[in-house]
């Protein structure tokens, strides 16, 4: 028999425990998963997103998503394209800038600032300077090609189907290194400097220190910044809004842009929220695939 | 229209004035045009639309805010007084907003917008260029053949093109409907929508080999595939390209980019004779009443009050743009006027009994975008798109 | 003998020297030339806005002849730029200030506090920041028109809160989830109870990540317009990007207004980041690592 007063105090520890979670999960239920639940039944009707009527369909939705969209699978291609160039050329610039800025050199302030600047942008800027740099006939790009004497290299680039999507992963990596960088080059001023001294000592060179030390401690960061690399790169829209439209043809589609088409374009308010559903499980899938290699590298290494 | 606030502001105020201010009028203009579809959908579902509204979209959309209940109908309003109010506009104007008996949507018959201008898109010529090239700037190419020759002199002379927003679909889509009429006439293209002309007729393979020939020949300015009209009205505004494909709001936005522009109004070249080039046009932006509104007299004495000769006037040349009250035309500067003389040449999709799936037009629109790269085929073109017709038909 | 052996010591010096400044040219060369790269943007945008609309575009110089600094002064005027300015400026403290109290409690609790259903709920938690669900900004207006939040400072806000709880949330938690257990019992033994514990004990050593998220979500309100879109009609409650529409018409836009604006816009982010990175580092680091 557990006295009163012990039951009441613990019934007093259980719900000033809640109290602290409170505000969070009030927030979280209204407004995350609320719509998420309206999302999915929305899913699952025929509807042009105005009148008051719907149908329901059921998985029709998903079911001609899944096997009756080409456009849609080309998008999820082409931002898998722009992610995979993100996770390499990008955050390797990111790593290198990092290593780099780590080891005190003069300006290292300045270059910490500089570099967050591109994601500071808003898309609206970033989108027309790009558009003027790229431009086919009068862009910075080719006009000093051609005053480098390569003129037989201009282009219209964001209009040639070979150098459209090329061209929008560029921009879409000059706003994004900024964040790896940021991250990597804490990751690495966390590494004790008398590791690296100690094996300098040693007499290990610059490769075995990076591979030996370098990059065994910093192996979460990797995967942190991997994570987020591929969240935020899939989820790309604002700059191909701002220069291709998804074009030429559907070489600049992605998946954002695909299911706001669908929302406004076609009027197919119901078939866009399965589109997004689809979208949502696919980058799940992915990550979930990721923390799993973390955990496994950490365990491993 | 965030670009005519100031001018919508001012008559606002002044019509408040006028009514002694016993009306109060709230203006809420909205860019870019996708954030206020957004808008005005999540307004419609929530039932907190304002009085007077413009849906901005196609027929279809419209369509579905009337047989929602958000937008009421006009056309007792219009017809009173022995068709007084009605009489004052362009019929092309109001026919964006009417809809006729058995039309596709099931809307009850009648008009249900109220268009403050009108617009038409049609091709525009650089004078000056034409100058250097040797060309008459006076006489612009009627024909395909004029125009291609047209064409070679400028590029002998070193001169750039032709320039439009191809990277927005909606744009190719007028251009090539254009030719669809002008090859084949209104209604084998509308059978065409019906599905029972199939777009392998040659009648379409002509119609895409317009744009393999615009390529071949090296006509486009580079870059158009994917150009926002936006940045092909800079083009052309800095006398970067020959020949422009725009509508009439242009003759504000060229004002503003480059007052010596020196430039003139013309048809695209028609291609065949046998039937008539038509151009898109009718009313520019419309507003409708919303059926829910315990204003609508309010909001129609407004409406008549700002389509009414006087305020048309002031609308046209403070915005540049067409009015939609037939009354106004006279004064207008000869760049609108050559606009002007087009209306006689429109139609638009909003008029047409039947129209094609949205899933079709973009598939031809970028499939024209794939034409123009030298990507496919016409032939290749007109497969898939007549191949998804009949798939989605089934 | 020994005169051979310094002569190629010095040698040898020489070639380190070389190679060791040749790596530091490279490097800097390297590091100076990204820079530019994320430096031009902002030059041509200024020299932009010291142009005129006819000059735009035609004009390629980054030194502009003659600049029209009267450009700034109308961008302020014009449609009520202070009042947007201003209400950004409250949104943000606002957001920023919510969403650090509400996520670090939650993380308090999901850290060193025990409750039924903790590690469902985290997960849970987590995985909206995993699963984004484009267009569900309707569904959230229709949501907010039924609580009669439409139009309103409220309205605006709570979302924002919520849209940073996830990563707000698991920063929070990497924090705490390191405090010793023993200055947490010495705290609990001078009669703390658990409020004071995280107050004065938890959240201190957890600045870095009120940096982080600081600066994350400054970022995030001060740029966001589709909600502010979507909700807001009122003029005197709409943030700057709003503001920025106005000069942007469907058909026209004035460049070198809107260039002027966005300049202006930048300013309080940038010294938000300026006066914070340091502290950023510290947070990414200790959230980061895990080891």
């Amino acid at each position: 028999m557990i006295p009163k007063n012990i039951r009441l105090a613990k019934l007093k520890e259980v719900s000033t425990t809640y109290l602290f979670i409170l505000p969070a999960m009030l927030l979280f239920l209204v407004f995350s998963f609320y719509p998420f639940l309206k999302v999915f039944q929305l899913s699952a009707m025929d509807w042009d997103g105005i009148s008051s009527g719907m149908r329901f369909i059921g998985m029709k939705n998903f079911h001609e998503a899944a096997f009756h969209d080409p456009s849609w699978w080309i998008s999820m291609k082409n931002a898998g394209i722009i992610t995979l160039l993100a996770l390499t050329a990008q955050n390797l610039l990111a790593l290198a800038l990092a290593m780099i800025v780590d080891r005190d050199i003069k300006g290292k302030n300045f270059y910490r600032v500089v570099f967050y600047l591109p994601p500071v942008l808003s898309g609206i800027v970033v989108g027309l300077v790009w558009n003027w740099i790229f431009d086919g006939s009068h862009g910075l790009l080719n006009y000093a090609l051609i005053h480098v004497g390569l003129g037989s290299w201009t282009h219209a680039w964001l209009a040639d189907p070979r150098t459209a999507l090329l061209c929008v992963a560029i921009i879409h990596m000059w706003k994004g290194f900024g964040w790896g960088f940021v991250i990597l080059l804490a990751g690495l001023q966390a590494i004790p400097r008398d590791l690296n001294e100690a094996a300098r000592v040693d007499g290990a060179g610059d490769w075995r220190i990076f591979w030996k030390i370098t990059v065994p401690l910093m192996l979460p960061v990797f995967f942190l910044v991997s994570i987020l690399t591929v969240l935020g790169t899939m989820q790309i829209f604002e700059i191909i809004v701002a220069t291709t439209n998804g074009g030429p043809g559907y070489h600049t589609e992605v998946p954002i842009t695909r299911i706001l088409t669908a929302m406004v374009g076609s009027a197919r308010f119901g078939y866009a929220c399965s589109l997004g559903i689809l979208f949502g499980l696919i980058l799940l899938a992915v990550s979930l695939v990721q923390m799993r290699l973390s955990k496994w590298s950490s365990h491993n290494v | 229209m965030t670009d005519r606030e100031e001018t919508l502001q001012n008559l606002t105020e002044q019509y408040e004035r006028e009514k002694h201010s016993r009306v109060k009028i709230h203006l809420e203009l909205y860019a870019p045009s996708k954030a206020y579809q957004y808008k005005v959908r999540a307004a419609a579902q929530t039932n907190t639309l304002p009085d007077i509204f413009g849906v901005l979209g196609e027929t279809r959309d419209l369509a579905s805010f009337i047989v929602s209940g958000h937008v009421s109908d006009i056309s007792a309003a219009l017809d009173a007084d022995d068709g007084h109010w009605r009489k004052q506009f362009f019929p092309k104007a109001l026919a964006t907003t009417t809809f006729n008996e058995g039309n596709q949507y099931k809307v009850s018959p009648g008009t249900y917008g109220i268009p403050i201008d009108v617009t038409n898109i049609q091709m525009l010529y650089n004078k000056e260029i034409f100058k250097q090239a040797g060309l008459n700037p006076e006489e612009p190419p009627k024909t395909w053949e004029e125009f291609i020759d047209a064409w070679h002199k400028l590029a002998a002379a070193g001169k750039p093109g032709f320039v439009s927003g191809w990277g927005e679909t909606w744009m190719i889509d007028c251009f090539a409907s254009n030719y669809a009429f002008n090859i084949m006439g209104e209604q084998k293209v509308l059978d065409t929508f019906r599905g029972k002309v199939p777009y392998t007729d040659p009648g379409w393979i002509k119609v895409l080999e317009i744009f393999d020939a615009m390529r071949r020949e090296g006509l486009l300015v580079p870059g158009v595939v994917t150009m926002v009209n936006k940045t092909a009205e800079q083009t052309f505004a800095n006398n970067n390209a020959a020949f422009a494909f725009n509508g009439s709001w242009c003759v504000n936005v060229y004002k503003g980019m480059n007052p010596d522009l020196s430039y003139g109004v013309m048809l695209p070249p028609s291609i065949s004779s046998r039937y008539p080039m038509k151009i898109w046009g009718g009313a520019g932006s419309s507003f409708v009443i919303n059926a829910a509104s315990p204003y609508k007299k309010e909001a129609l004495d407004y409406l008549k009050w700002l389509t009414s000769p006087a305020q048309q006037a002031v609308l046209s040349r403070e915005t540049m743009n067409l009015p939609s009250n037939r009354n106004s035309m006279n004064d207008l500067p000869p760049l609108l006027a050559g606009f002007a003389a087009g209306m006689d040449s429109t139609t638009h999709p909003s008029e047409w009994p039947v129209v094609e799936d949205p899933i079709v037009v973009e598939r031809f629109d970028r499939g024209i975008q794939s034409i123009l790269t030298g990507e496919k085929t016409p032939a290749e073109i007109a497969q898939e798109v007549q191949a998804l017709k009949e798939q989605l038909t089934k | 003998m020994s005169e051979c052996a310094s002569d190629s010591f010095r040698m040898y010096i020489w070639i380190y020297r070389i190679k060791h400044y040749t790596k530091l040219t490279l490097a800097h060369l390297f590091c100076l030339t990204v820079a530019a790269a994320c430096l031009f943007p902002l030059f041509w945008m200024v020299a932009s806005s010291l142009k005129t609309q006819s000059t735009v575009f035609s004009d390629m110089s980054l030194l502009v002849k003659h600049p029209h600094w009267r450009n700034y002064y109308a961008a302020w005027t014009r449609g009520n730029f202070s009042q947007f300015f201003f209400n950004s400026l409250f949104y943000t403290t606002v957001v920023v200030i919510g969403a650090i109290i509400i996520s670090s409690l939650a993380a308090y609790a999901f850290s060193r506090l025990k409750f039924p259903g903790k590690n469902i709920l985290f997960i849970v938690l987590i995985s909206t920041m995993m699963i984004p669900i484009p267009g569900s900004f309707i569904a959230l207006y229709v949501l907010l028109n039924k609580l009669g939040l439409v139009n309103t400072r409220i309205g605006y806000i709570l979302p924002q809160i919520n849209s940073s709880l996830a990563l707000g949330i698991f920063l929070f938690k990497t924090f705490f989830d390191k405090l010793p257990q023993d200055l947490e019992d010495a705290a609990r033994i001078d009669g703390c109870n658990k409020f004071q514990v995280y107050l004065h004990v938890a959240l201190p050593l957890a600045k870095p990540a009120v940096a982080v998220l600081a600066v994350f979500n400054a970022l995030a309100v001060w740029n966001e317009y589709l909600l502010a879109m979507l909700i807001l009609s009122d003029r005197a409650l709409m943030p700057l990007q709003r503001g920025l529409m106005v000069f942007q018409g469907a058909h026209i836009t004035e460049y070198p207004l809107l260039m002027a604006g966005i300049a202006i816009s930048i300013v309080p982010i940038l010294t938000l980041y300026l006066l914070m990175q340091r502290y950023i580092v510290a947070g990414i680091t200790a959230g980061a690592l895990k080891t």
